[in-house]
């Protein structure tokens, strides 16, 4: 058995590598509720941002080439969203289920259709350089914390850049400021002239571009082996469905829900370690059933939801007209 | 207040959607083909169905494995796959409703024998086994057989993980790092489960008696995911040298060559995924059951209450000697010296019925300089993790009905958490 304080330090350090797809997940989402979707098709939308970027990202041996894939791939999704949806004034909860159907059944599609061919992530340098573990000057050597927070890939901080970046857009810019009117009251922001269908196209893009992000950083987690059972998602787009509502739709509230929601999902597996490792303070753990672990950050996003329905409604960043089509006939 | 509500019911139902997501990939359905235009020779006739958890379309995994087994028996028997074999995919099996039309689309497809992949088929197969009495039902994993059209089958598979825990112990052994690893999608709720962890387990130990393995349980039968921190959990917690798994991916492989370490897969041979990690994996030949069951369904002539006489009893349970199971071939780059020799020599000694892994004998090996095995028999008492005695010092094997159904205790020597 390894040192009490190593086996926490490395718990903590697999809280943030292994969920932070998440965080990319809820982001995204977070810019697709602000301008008044409701995208149910995070699932999907990562799936297809995973394998597209990851093919690409192997063809050209490239993290940057991947991204962009990625991005411009889950795009595309958000693109058909925003086709179907603004457009064509489709109900969103059917579409964003469709968008999450569709995702996975191209994923399959085309991880099958490779066959034998399928690239293997060790074979491509730049993949495996690039998410390997930065080690941050001086922050990364100080004890339990410097493995925990300050010696990731660069993907992990990136997705904590893009979730303060959004925050920043949302709330401190001025078309941060007319998005959110168009999620809110989509009629009004029409009177004073913003162009309701470009900002729901273009935050429905950019969204689901961010979600794509996430996928991609899953694909590459999980060292790019496509199993033919079973897809590298695998349940994360419909947790960060729900995180959106537990980060109350704040880009960086959402960054502690990632580590709460987190916390439990790596709990399930480090709880035997954990237990072993401070036998007195911690082997109550084992006596937890696992499914426990699975199912108590809904039973706390469920709070979440309670609270904020009886506090007082301004204190919720749930957008007004959040789901529903805007059809300017009707005003 | 209504807005939440309805947001939360789409996301349960979608939810659960999801949860058959991968199954509706768009490959299609079955082979349903039109019997019409066959020469009407017997054995054109004969048409085998099978019901699949996943599609027959997959590249790994539980069912992709049955579905080989499957067509290379029906190849070997001479029967065309393309026309005679049918199949009906991802049918859930908690879904009694989903299994019941299965096997009525496949009757009804004029299908002489059903299999059924996997254990949840088992009432719908039971039910329906006496209301199509023309057609022969088996039942892959189960328990239930009716004495004539309806029988179950499964492998030795804890044969093979003994012979792969050798492999474990003597890399162990080379390493000088006693602790192993065992990714496992359950223990002790399963024997299937547990006595896999005990097979290794022992097996680990005939070659290094110090060997002590850390089970990491992910309370599920597939998920990709947690199958690859569970393994990494293993290495955070315990620095094992060598990883083992009862799961479907090779995930665990894949981190043991992240970790520079060592493991053995399972299902198939992962050296491909692992190719300087991996050791050797237990394997199932499915194909060697398919083809003993089709050719005594094709034997039966129409008489399908004759099929479980003709397989000799309701239950097939077969092992290493049956070549059901095996260890697939060891990566010798990697392996402990001798390894291929000591396996070669259990192996022998398993197949010769002479001795079986949960006996009251324990196993060591000697090689000698001319590289010859030598297996060394000891009488010793086989005991669970408690302490509690299974079977007394040298005594015979426990019953296979132990072995298949109620064995729910880790022997000495692994480290679980007691649920």
């Amino acid at each position: 058995m390894n040192n009490s304080i190593d086996v926490l330090t490395l718990f903590l350090f697999n809280i943030i590598l292994v969920n932070i797809p998440l965080l990319y997940g809820t982001v995204g989402e977070i810019v697709i509720e602000k301008a008044g979707s409701l995208n149910l098709g995070v699932e999907g939308t990562m799936a297809v941002g995973a394998i597209f970027g990851y093919l690409a990202g192997c063809a050209a041996n490239s993290l940057v080439v991947g991204l962009l894939v990625a991005f411009l791939a889950a795009g595309l999704c958000g693109l058909l969203f925003a086709v179907l949806t603004v457009s064509f004034q489709a109900n969103q909860n059917v579409t964003g289920i469709t968008i999450t159907t569709f995702g996975l059944g191209l994923y399959f599609f085309v991880g099958k259709g490779m066959g034998d061919n399928w690239p293997a992530m060790v074979e491509h340098s730049a993949l495996v350089e690039g998410f390997a573990p930065l080690n941050i000057p001086g922050l990364s050597s100080i004890p339990v914390l410097g493995k925990a927070l300050f010696s990731h890939n660069i993907l992990v901080y990136l997705g904590i850049a893009i979730a303060v970046a959004v925050w920043w857009y949302l709330s401190c810019t001025m078309t941060g400021l007319k998005l959110r009117s168009v999620g809110e009251n989509p009629g009004a922001a029409d009177s004073v002239g913003v162009n309701i269908t470009r900002y729901k196209y273009i935050h429905l893009v950019l969204g689901s571009g961010i979600m794509g992000l996430g996928g991609f950083y899953m694909a590459l987690n999980m060292s790019g082996s496509f199993e033919g059972s079973n897809c590298w998602i695998n349940g994360y787009g419909w947790i960060a469905v729900a995180l959106v509502i537990f980060a109350n739709w704040n880009p960086v509230m959402a960054i502690l829900g990632t580590l709460v929601f987190g916390f439990f999902n790596t709990l399930q597996i480090y709880a035997g370690a954990l237990a072993g490792a401070f036998p007195n303070a911690l082997s109550w753990l084992n006596a937890v059933p696992p499914h426990l672990f699975k199912a108590l950050p809904f039973l706390i996003t469920a709070i979440v939801l309670i609270v904020s329905s009886i506090r007082a409604k301004e204190g919720s960043g749930q957008p007004a007209a959040l789901g529903l089509n805007y059809f300017r006939e009707e005003r | 207040m209504k807005k939440f509500l309805a947001m939360i019911l789409a996301g349960v139902m979608a939810l659960s959607l999801a949860a058959c997501g991968p199954k509706d990939a768009p490959e299609g359905s079955a082979s349903s083909n039109p019997p019409a235009g066959s020469t009407p020779v017997a054995d054109d006739d004969f048409k085998v169905g099978a019901i699949y958890i996943t599609s027959q379309s997959d590249v790994a995994g539980y069912t992709f494995q049955h579905h080989t087994g499957i067509t290379t028996a029906m190849k070997n028997l001479g029967l065309d796959v393309d026309k005679q074999l049918l199949v009906v995919d991802n049918v859930k099996d908690d879904d009694d409703t989903a299994i019941a039309n299965a096997i009525d689309t496949l009757a009804g497809q004029g299908a002489d024998i059903i299999f059924g992949i996997s254990f949840g088929y088992i009432d719908a197969m039971a039910d329906k086994a006496e209301e199509y009495p023309e057609i022969i039902f088996s039942h892959g994993t189960g328990f239930k057989a009716n004495d004539t059209n309806f029988n179950n089958y499964f492998g030795r598979i804890y044969q093979a993980r003994y012979l792969t825990g050798v492999a474990a112990g003597l890399k162990s052994l080379e390493m000088g790092n006693n602790y192993i690893g065992y990714v496992a999608a359950w223990n002790t709720e399963y024997a299937e489960t547990c006595s896999g962890i005990n097979a290794f387990t022992l097996g680990a130990q005939s070659a290094n008696p110090d060997a002590v393995v850390h089970v990491n349980k992910i309370s599920t039968w597939g998920d990709e995911n947690l199958e690859r921190q569970a393994a990494q959990a293993l290495v955070d917690t315990y620095n094992v040298g060598v990883i083992a798994q009862h799961c479907d991916s090779a995930q665990p492989q894949l981190v043991a060559a992240e970790n520079n370490i060592f493991g053995c897969g399972y299902n198939s041979d992962m050296t491909e995924q692992a190719p300087n990690n991996h050791l050797t994996a237990a394997i199932w030949h499915w194909d060697v059951y398919y083809q003993t069951a089709i050719q005594a369904a094709m034997d039966c002539a129409g008489d399908a209450s004759k099929f479980v006489e003709k397989m000799g009893g309701n239950a097939y349970y077969a092992g290493l000697a049956e070549n059901f199971v095996d260890a697939s071939p060891l990566n010798t780059i990697v392996a402990a010296p001798n390894t291929e020799e000591i396996m070669d020599a259990v192996r022998e000694l398993i197949v010769s019925g002479d001795w079986d892994v949960f006996s009251g004998v324990k196993l060591s090996y000697k090689v000698g300089d001319d590289g010859k095995v030598e297996i060394i028999k000891t009488d010793a008492d086989l005991k669970d993790n408690q302490g509690n005695v299974i079977v007394a010092a040298g005594e015979g094997s426990v019953e296979d009905g132990v072995i298949k159904g109620s064995m729910n205790y880790n022997v000495e020597g692994v480290d679980a958490p007691q649920a």
